[in-house]
């Protein structure tokens, strides 16, 4: 089966290029808002879209996407509007990949089975569970295989050799690797670092293999996406929205605009580099 | 109770770190390498008779152990039931159970080479005990604590500075434990190099629950003993307050398979159940935080909802994993005192025996008010009193203060 993730890494080779991945939180500032921003990413060069599922206790993000998190569930987003606001993207682009990263506690209770039966039917693709190892595959991530969506999985600097055949046993669509050891919105990566840890996943997959956490810069991006198959941009994002909010956390005219700027920024880096060989 | 009950409550977890369907090692790739190391250093440390010799050690001539079971003389005739005993557990060193599990963890630590020590605290009785053994074998140590717990626990975070931790209040979301928890995790996966995190409960991934349910059991293994020395036979009840439920787990876990013995836990009800409270098991379900399922307080999103307490300690939307289980399985009765019963246990508790306990256990004395006197006078009910009231004695000081005017 070929997934819109596949069909997209497949063009993406075609045109000798890496993927550049956005992250933004559903419902941040607002549901409305959020949705005319993601409707935007595509023609401001997205080729991946991920979509922030708000939780109250995100162990592994920084304060940047915390809050993001907060804004949202004050303005009222639950998982069942997250997809509301993917069916609503759906019915104008029915290409652009749709990944939906977060935590597991709001899908345990909406039900796992629903829950993928209902994001299938809404148009997603794939699912980042930040807290969901390989040890616990039996919870989601086998169910939702099942249910014909990818379950991208997370490596991080801490997962050796030994380690990443399990990491990477029911991984599908692509590895996103976490090219520091922290939370979003830290320290940026060294991009020859981060080329050797791809080139040692690729060592063990097939699968292309996207690496975030610490882009926020064209610059960035662009080194980046000469290392791996694409290049994630979350928190900066994230930011450039929170800065366009008027002082009670408010959308504003500035708002979509803010964000598709920054993403054309960061597009044009990364379809600058030329994508290391294979 | 549940039909397929198991032949022993004692076993569990199993190898993934289950109770049941509680438990579990819910956490972001970056930690499970660490977990499973420390998962393997632990399993060696138990089997090693030089560290249960070391360890033993300390406990005797740093702790203080063993805690004295103490006939609470007054208390029995007061409520004219069943004759009360108290786990003296406020005795120990650092003024609570804790440190029986913090020295048990940072000589875990220590075999894993581990310098720097994280860990997050709500009254700072965890804190403290942390900051202690830090010093005491000269390891860097940081405590994060809900900015609400800076200001109600001033004399803990004063101990945690005198004793060279640094203290990190924490401002994200209620500003308690639960944020605590949630940030001490941020730092451990942004220095998961050179860190260990000293969890303060029976909660988080496998093997935490396990592990500090181990070092905690010293407690019950001790009651086992003296109750056997003093009474000639084992107790007919055992009651302990909840937050994450460690000197619970520590008091129970022995008993478990003595089915005579009845067992209650007392989470905090705070406002009330129908209000703010603390009481997972009573007005939460299952669900994943902090890397294990548990019982948990949410709304029906999923979100984690704010917990309250009077207690900074028992401030947590969450129970450990094991707790969760053993109610289900019906092995122990979970029970809540409110807010305003704790005060008044506290305060009974201070004038009858002499004892100022701290705000936590006096949610089990409140609960010993109702028990005990519908018990006969031969019933043994023993009281795990898990802390001493010096760090809550200028918040009740307060509250009792502003009542008179």
């Amino acid at each position: 089966m070929t997934t819109r993730i596949d069909a997209c890494f497949a063009e993406l080779a075609k045109q000798g290029r890496s993927a550049f991945v956005t992250f933004l939180m559903a419902g941040d500032p607002d549901p409305a808002t959020s949705l005319s921003i993601i409707k935007a990413l595509p023609k401001a060069g997205a080729d991946i879209i991920e979509i922030g599922m708000p939780f109250t206790d995100p162990m592994a993000d920084g304060p940047s996407i915390q809050a993001a998190g907060l804004r949202a569930l004050k303005a009222g987003m639950t998982l069942k509007k997250t997809l509301e606001m993917v069916r609503g993207f759906r019915k104008d682009d029915n290409a652009t990949p749709l990944v939906l990263m977060g935590y597991y506690n709001p899908i345990y209770i909406y039900g796992v089975d629903k829950f993928l039966a209902d994001a299938k039917a809404a148009g997603v693709d794939g699912l980042i569970i930040v807290d969901l190892p390989p040890e616990e595959d039996t919870e989601l991530c086998i169910p939702a295989m099942k249910a014909g969506l990818n379950f991208i999985r997370l490596a991080t600097p801490t997962t050796d050799d030994k380690r990443l055949p399990a990491v990477l046993a029911n991984t599908s669509g692509f590895v996103y690797y976490v090219s520091i050891a922290g939370i979003t919105g830290g320290a940026a990566a060294d991009s020859n670092v981060v080329g050797e840890a791809v080139a040692r996943i690729k060592r063990h997959t097939k699968l292309p293999v996207c690496v975030g956490f610490g882009i926020r810069t064209p610059d960035a991006a662009r080194a980046i996406a000469q290392k791996a198959n694409g290049a994630v941009v979350g928190t900066a994002l994230v930011d450039a929205l929170h800065a366009s909010l008027d002082g009670e956390g408010r959308a504003t005219p500035k708002t979509v605009g803010a964000v598709a700027d920054l993403a054309s920024a960061l597009a044009q880096g990364v379809k600058g580099a030329k994508q290391a060989a294979e | 109770m549940n039909p397929n009950l198991p032949n022993s409550f004692r076993t569990g977890p199993d190898e993934r770190g289950h109770f049941g369907i509680f438990g579990g090692r819910f956490v972001a790739e970056t930690l499970m390498p660490l977990i499973l190391d420390l998962e393997k250093a632990y399993a060696d440390a138990k089997a090693d008779p030089a560290f249960q010799a070391e360890m033993n050690g300390y406990l005797k001539n740093y702790v203080g152990r063993p805690s004295p079971l103490y006939f609470a003389e007054r208390l029995t005739e007061h409520l004219g039931g069943a004759k009360i005993y108290f786990k003296r557990e406020e005795l120990n060193h650092t003024g609570s159970h804790k440190v029986n599990n913090v020295l048990g963890q940072i000589m875990v630590a220590r075999r894993m080479g581990k310098k720097r020590i994280i860990a997050e605290t709500g009254a700072g009785q965890h804190g403290v005990a942390t900051a202690t053994l830090c010093a005491r074998f000269g390891l860097d140590c940081v405590v994060y604590m809900g900015a609400v717990d800076v200001e109600r626990q001033q004399p803990n975070v004063i101990r945690m500075e005198m004793l060279g931790a640094r203290v990190v209040p924490v401002q994200s979301g209620s500003r308690t434990l639960k944020d605590a928890m949630n940030d001490a995790l941020r730092d451990w996966v942004t220095n998961v190099h050179d860190t260990f995190y000293c969890i303060g409960t029976v909660a988080g991934p496998h093997p935490y629950p396990m592990m500090v349910r181990d070092f905690q059991s010293v407690i019950g293994d001790e009651t086992r003993t003296q109750m056997q020395e003093i009474e000639g036979r084992l107790p007919d009840s055992l009651i302990a307050c909840i937050g994450g439920g460690s000197n619970a787990m520590g008091l129970f876990h022995p008993f478990l398979d003595d089915p005579s013995i009845e067992i209650f836990g007392v989470e905090a009800a705070g406002h009330g159940l129908t209000q703010l409270h603390a009481a997972s098991i009573a007005g939460g379900r299952p669900g994943v935080l902090h890397g294990n399922r548990t019982y948990l307080l949410m709304d029906e999103d999923g979100q984690i909802q704010d917990a309250h307490s009077i207690s900074a300690g028992l401030d947590y939307p969450g129970i450990g994993p094991e707790h969760s289980w053993l109610h289900e399985t019906g092995r122990v009765t979970y029970l809540s005192a409110t807010d305003e019963e704790a005060l008044e246990a506290f305060q009974l508790l201070s004038r009858l025996e002499g004892i100022i306990p701290a705000l936590e256990p006096a949610h089990a004395i409140a609960k010993v008010l109702e028990l005990a006197p519908k018990r006969p006078k031969d019933h043994l009910m023993v009281v795990n009193l898990s802390g001493r009231g010096d760090k809550d004695v200028p918040q009740v000081g307060d509250i009792l203060k502003g009542r008179k005017k």
